[in-house]
């Protein structure tokens, strides 16, 4: 079983499986969304406070989900290459840091046009909205950091650091609205036992976590792909590698 | 199926489709992104073998 | 000879406090810069003493990160630019000492400057001289926290083009719970309630951030230094 672990330590291996997962995830995901979308628009009954507005909540939040997960995948990735100096974690974080950062731009633009019918404006300074707003600079801060370096490798490292530190704000985000008064809806669906929410308003919503879950699995086969070529442009695996 | 209402949206039809449409936009967007980043890749990596074999030489 | 952890700290505060008087500007422009944006905001929005009250925590606070972030430049850079900071990587007192013992220092000249100035400040504000306890208090806090924060980012910036951006960039995002909490003690002194629910977070995250801080700065500075 181990084996497996140090298999996914091998540049060459991860190229492989991303290359022959990447069609499984984004066709599953392409379906599950397709479904979240359809059902949720289209068959869920109206909500009874907020009427068809309510149904934004189909891309906000498995968005906003999301780029919780996919800021606290990067600081993993990275803490594990930095620790254990495993390049492939580099190239995970990498991948993950666009699509973790447009996704936080998702949430936070429909979030916004979310509050303009439910709260009256586009815009709170409440702790949820603030500290989602840092995530997108901390995403950015990673980014910025990893390109300004001219040496790949060290910018790797610098970036896997501040994303590390920055992790402290992923907590604070989730928990924004347990801590604090907070303007913005507490937990609905994670509440253990019985959510608070219709099941014909469920089974889509969750359809469309699973979905958002195998497209950014989707993507990151792909930038993951492209960032190991560029960290092993050198070795001899790439020449078959890349003839497909 | 709400029929009509579909799109018209309860009168919430100026926000609701423009954050579908955005989220469409953003998912298009990532795949678009991560296959032009994977072609690159592949292009300089060709670019790179091809030097180091006429260097070999 | 050979010292320990504990003297070394304490020599190299020596050091830098005795290089910082060497050169005043460096202890002096982030502390006009304080002055002058903290003056912006009164010739900006043109408002009387009583209703500049109201936005004064906040100006303070904004004055405060954006002077600590200029000053950050002194805490690294000129180490890094004649060799001294590699000599003191191989000295063998391990990173995290020197760290802790330059961004100890760093502060004293520069936040706690900030600390003792800010009286003057506040009253060109408006803020109520009863509210100056908390005031102080929580920018003793915020700025050594603030430089624990800005000594990670100048780690991970030293040498880099247009690495004083990028410093901002990195830095500011991590601060704002800081700017948060740190405003709003203040602000609720003001007002007349109760601010020590907001100083005790202020001193925990301060806490937080001494504790873990000093690894992730040598971790920094290990990165740039290899």
């Amino acid at each position: 079983m181990w084996t497996w672990f140090y298999k996914l330590a091998s540049p060459p291996y991860v190229y492989g499986v991303a290359a022959a997962l990447m069609p499984w995830f984004l066709g599953l995901a392409l379906l599950t969304i397709g479904y979240g979308l359809i059902a949720g628009l289209g068959f869920a009954p109206p909500d009874y406070q907020q009427g068809d507005a309510f149904r934004i909540i189909y891309v906000h939040v498995p968005s906003a989900w999301m780029s919780e997960f996919v800021y606290t995948t990067m600081a993993l990735a990275g803490g594990i290459a930095l620790i254990w100096r495993i390049k492939v974690g580099h190239a995970v974080a990498a991948a993950s840091a666009p699509i973790g950062a447009s996704l936080t731009l998702l949430a936070l633009v429909t979030g916004s046009m979310w509050g303009k019918p439910m709260w009256g404006t586009y815009w709170a300074w409440d702790p949820r909205l603030t500290s989602e707003l840092i995530l997108l600079f901390l995403y950015v801060g990673v980014m910025s950091l990893r390109s300004a370096f001219e040496d790949p490798a060290r910018g790797d490292r610098a970036a896997a650091l501040l994303a590390v530190v920055g992790a402290v704000n992923v907590p604070i985000i989730h928990y924004s609205v347990v801590w604090w008064n907070s303007l913005h809806q507490g937990a609905t669906v994670a509440k253990l036992g019985k959510p608070s929410i219709a099941g014909s308003m469920l089974w889509p919503l969750l359809s469309m976590f699973v979905g958002f879950m195998l497209f950014y699995g989707a993507v990151l086969c792909l930038r993951l792909q492209g960032e190991v070529l560029n960290r092993e442009r050198q070795s001899a695996w790439v020449r078959e590698a890349i003839k497909s | 199926m709400n029929g009509g209402n579909f799109w018209y949206m309860g009168g919430y039809a100026r926000y609701v489709w423009p954050c579908i449409g955005f989220a469409c936009v953003v998912l298009a967007w990532n795949l678009w992104s991560a296959r032009r980043y994977l072609a690159a890749a592949k292009v300089r990596a060709a670019r790179a073998l091809a030097m180091a074999a006429s260097e070999a030489r | 000879m050979t010292v320990s952890a504990w003297e070394a700290f304490w020599l190299i505060v020596r050091r830098e406090m005795r290089l910082s008087f060497r050169r005043p500007e460096q202890l002096i422009q982030p502390l006009v810069f304080f002055l002058i944006v903290t003056t912006l905001f009164p010739l900006g929005l043109s408002l009387q003493l009583s209703l500049l009250r109201d936005i004064a925590p906040g100006v303070l606070w904004v004055a405060a990160l954006l002077s600590a972030l200029l000053s950050l430049d002194f805490l690294f850079k000129s180490d890094a630019d004649d060799g001294t900071l590699e000599q003191l990587a191989l000295s063998g007192h391990g990173l995290t000492v020197i760290v802790a013992a330059k961004t100890l220092s760093h502060w004293l000249v520069t936040g706690l400057a900030l600390v003792l100035v800010s009286p003057i400040v506040g009253t060109a504000l408006g803020i109520p001289v009863e509210a100056f306890a908390t005031m102080l208090v929580s920018l003793a806090l915020g700025t050594l926290t603030l430089s624990w924060l800005g000594a990670i980012g100048a780690g991970l910036t030293i040498g880099l083009r247009r690495g004083n951006v990028l410093l901002s960039l990195i830095v500011l995002p991590l601060a704002m719970p800081l700017l948060i909490f740190g405003a709003g003690a203040t602000d609720r002194a003001i007002s007349g309630t109760n601010a020590a629910g907001a100083l005790y977070l202020l001193a925990a995250l301060c806490v937080f951030t001494c504790t873990l801080a000093p690894f992730a700065a040598a971790a920094a500075l290990r990165i740039t230094l290899e």
